[in-house]
């Protein structure tokens, strides 16, 4: 129950996100930018977001079963989603996070 | 133990790679030291060759044997899993996790759970390895199969340039590494992997062959070393897997010394020096029901007894069931069982292909180290002729290498093994003592004979064998103007030879009986001739002395006349 979205009947889960990325080479930050400005526009502000280094938290990567970087992964709704690249195709990003229906049909 | 049977490296090969041992056996004697160390190795193979066990065995030894631990990282199985799978052969993965002497990392890659929506890399897997490694200072790496990444991404060109590059890290890092890779179409790996990984490739193979299937091993490629490059045979059983380079047909092995007594009173008495040589190969022959079992029971009982090992191959009874036979004749096999002594390996034939019980009994020889191995029966090994011979002539040779007696039986009379086969296994053999039944007068007699015993002078005669509670005893056999007479046949000979020694016993007592009444009779006669002599020497002698007598009264009475004549004149 998400107190983020008071108009929906069937309020919709949370959506959690967390992007692993490598380091800070210029790939990381193109990542993280063009994540922020897909969610800004898509979700506004019903969204959470944690950018994880890979070289700093290592242990994480297992826990998370990432293997590409930089990978994003969707922790909730459940089922978790992995995308993997540096999210350059959008229209890919929200299908692989299965939230193209949203995009489609904007909040009021 | 084994690397002394396999060609060894030229002495001007340079400086010797530097290599880590896997602890399989027979693996790290092919490879003169095992896997180059801080290199990658590929070991592929088709499925269910064996891969994933070769790499766990691999990261186990080195954990339990070479205190450098290591890092699996799974492609395939989960951990749970993996632990399950290799449980059976006595690893424990999971105790071992939590020691710190090993990591595994189960790395799920699944094509419909992941969005490629872009550009990436795989520094993911990278920092996940760099972190177990790091985690418990791993100095072995298994990454098994990392094929199974082309199935979760579909960006080729990406994987591949990411692979180099992972191998490289690898290299960089001096880890040493086994990549397993399954079999493809046209070359050794599906992805061709061993485009990257060249330092050292293991093909492991799987073949059926008249229902039976082989193991097979082959190092196709080991940049910068020596390596045994046949095909060997290899095992997975209870005790792992091992490798085993039995190919060697060198007749250079020491002769030892010693003679091996057989336990059979009668048979070591028809050997010149009273056993066989150590370290012979003996073949007993003979049909169903001749007493080949039990005249191995006697050796072995023999053998044990005096403290030495034995090891038995049996293939057509258990081990059980042969020690409860040999109790028939008073052998107790159980004991020496118990006391470690004795141990019997009973598998069907069928179960493995030629190559693969060679394979086996050479790898429980030497583990075992008996000084007496039994082979029964050598004729129920079955497999194309030719390579009979050849692995017949290799156990053989196995044996011999390490001066082992071995004592191998042949249900076939001719000591062959197969009905069609010319050359038979006689000539491989030092000794060879036949057993045959003789049919007369209605019953069957057991015998046996010494054809030959190389290095010593043996007895040519046939001898009836009797097997009784008291063991195996030998009895000569009666050779009459009949023929050989055994059995009952020959207990009537015997019989009717006793009864006429006994009478003739008789009569010479007889005889001895009369000829000492005379003699005591004559000793009588002699008694009384000399009581009369004495009688007559008494009378001779009163006799002389009544002539003193009269003599001296007629002296007298002559003086006494001759007085009164003088008076009267």
């Amino acid at each position: 129950m998400s107190p983020a979205d008071p108009s929906g009947a069937s309020a919709p889960a949370p959506l959690r996100l967390r992007l692993y990325v490598a380091g800070t080479a210029p790939r990381s930050s193109r990542t993280i930018e063009s994540l922020r400005q897909l969610c800004g526009r898509s979700f506004g502000e019903a969204y959470e977001l944690e950018v994880v280094d890979l070289y700093q938290q290592p242990g994480l990567a297992a826990e998370d079963g990432v293997v590409a970087a930089p990978t994003l992964v969707r922790l909730a709704p459940l089922p978790a989603r992995r995308l993997a690249g540096d999210l350059g195709d959008e229209d890919r990003v929200l299908q692989g996070l299965g939230l193209d229906r949203r995009a489609e049909e904007p909040a009021p | 133990m084994t690397s002394d049977r396999e060609p060894r490296p030229r002495p001007d090969a340079g400086p010797a790679l530097a290599k880590v041992p896997t602890g399989i056996e027979g693996f790290d004697a092919i490879t003169f030291g095992g896997l180059p160390a801080g290199r990658p190795s590929l070991v592929c193979g088709s499925a269910g060759c064996g891969k994933t066990l070769f790499a766990t065995t691999f990261l186990v030894n080195g954990a339990t044997r070479y205190g450098e631990p290591g890092v699996f990282m799974s492609f395939e199985e989960r951990a749970e899993d993996l632990s399950a799978n290799v449980a059976s052969l006595g690893y424990d993965l999971d105790g071992l996790v939590a020691e710190g002497k090993l990591a595994i990392d189960h790395v799920r890659v699944e094509r419909s759970e992941i969005e490629e929506t872009g550009e990436y890399d795989l520094e993911g897997l990278f920092i996940r390895l760099g972190f177990a490694v790091d985690a418990i200072g791993a100095k072995r790496i298994v990454l098994d199969t990392i094929e199974t990444l082309f199935s979760g991404f579909s960006d080729d060109a990406t994987l591949r340039a990411e692979l180099r590059r992972l191998f490289g890290w690898i290299k960089e890092r001096g880890l040493t590494a086994v990549i397993t890779g399954e079999r493809g179409e046209g070359q050794l790996t599906r992805q061709g992997l061993e485009e990257y990984v060249s330092d050292c490739v293991v093909l492991l193979d799987n073949r059926v062959a008249d229902q039976i299937t082989t193991r097979r091993l082959r190092v196709v490629k080991y940049r910068g070393s020596a390596h045994g490059t046949n095909e060997y045979p290899f095992l997975i059983d209870a005790e792992g897997i091992s490798v085993l380079p039995v190919t060697s047909a060198d007749l250079d092995y020491d002769v030892t010394e010693g003679i091996l007594p057989t336990g059979i009173a009668g048979l070591d008495a028809m050997l010149g020096p009273g056993g066989f040589h150590r370290g012979s190969s003996i073949l007993v022959s003979g049909e169903p029901g001749t007493g080949k079992s039990m005249v191995c029971a006697s050796m072995i009982d023999a053998a044990c007894a005096r403290g030495e090992r034995c090891l038995a191959f049996v293939f057509e009874e258990s081990g059980a069931q042969i020690a409860r036979n040999a109790r028939s004749i008073g052998l107790d096999l159980n004991r020496h069982v118990a006391s470690g002594l004795l141990r019997f390996e009973a598998a069907r034939p069928s179960l493995y292909g030629l190559e693969m019980h060679l394979a086996r009994m050479h790898r429980d020889i030497d583990r075992f180290a008996p000084s007496l191995v039994v082979v029964d029966p050598l004729s129920a090994l079955r497999g194309p002729s030719s390579e009979l011979q050849a692995t017949l002539l290799r156990m053989v040779d196995l044996l011999k290498g390490r001066g082992i007696t071995a004592l191998f039986t042949s249900l076939r009379e001719d000591g062959g093994l197969d009905r069609d086969d010319t050359i038979g296994v006689s000539s491989l053999m030092d000794a060879w003592v036949k057993l045959f039944n003789v049919e007369a007068n209605g019953e069957r007699s057991r015998t046996l004979y010494v054809i030959k015993a190389r290095g010593m002078s043996h007895s040519n005669q046939v001898r009836e064998f009797v097997m009784s509670g008291d063991g195996i005893r030998l009895v000569d056999a009666y050779i009459g103007p009949a023929g050989v007479l055994t059995g009952t046949a020959r207990v009537a000979q015997e019989a009717k030879e006793a009864a006429d020694a006994l009478r003739a016993e008789e009569a010479i007592q007889r005889r001895q009986r009369e000829a000492a009444r005379r003699r005591q009779s004559l000793e009588r006669q002699i008694e009384e001739l000399r009581a009369a002599l004495e009688t007559t020497q008494e009378d001779e002698a009163v006799l002389g002395r009544e002539d003193d007598l009269r003599a001296a009264i007629r002296a007298d009475e002559r003086r006494e006349l001759t007085a009164r004549r003088r008076g009267r004149t």
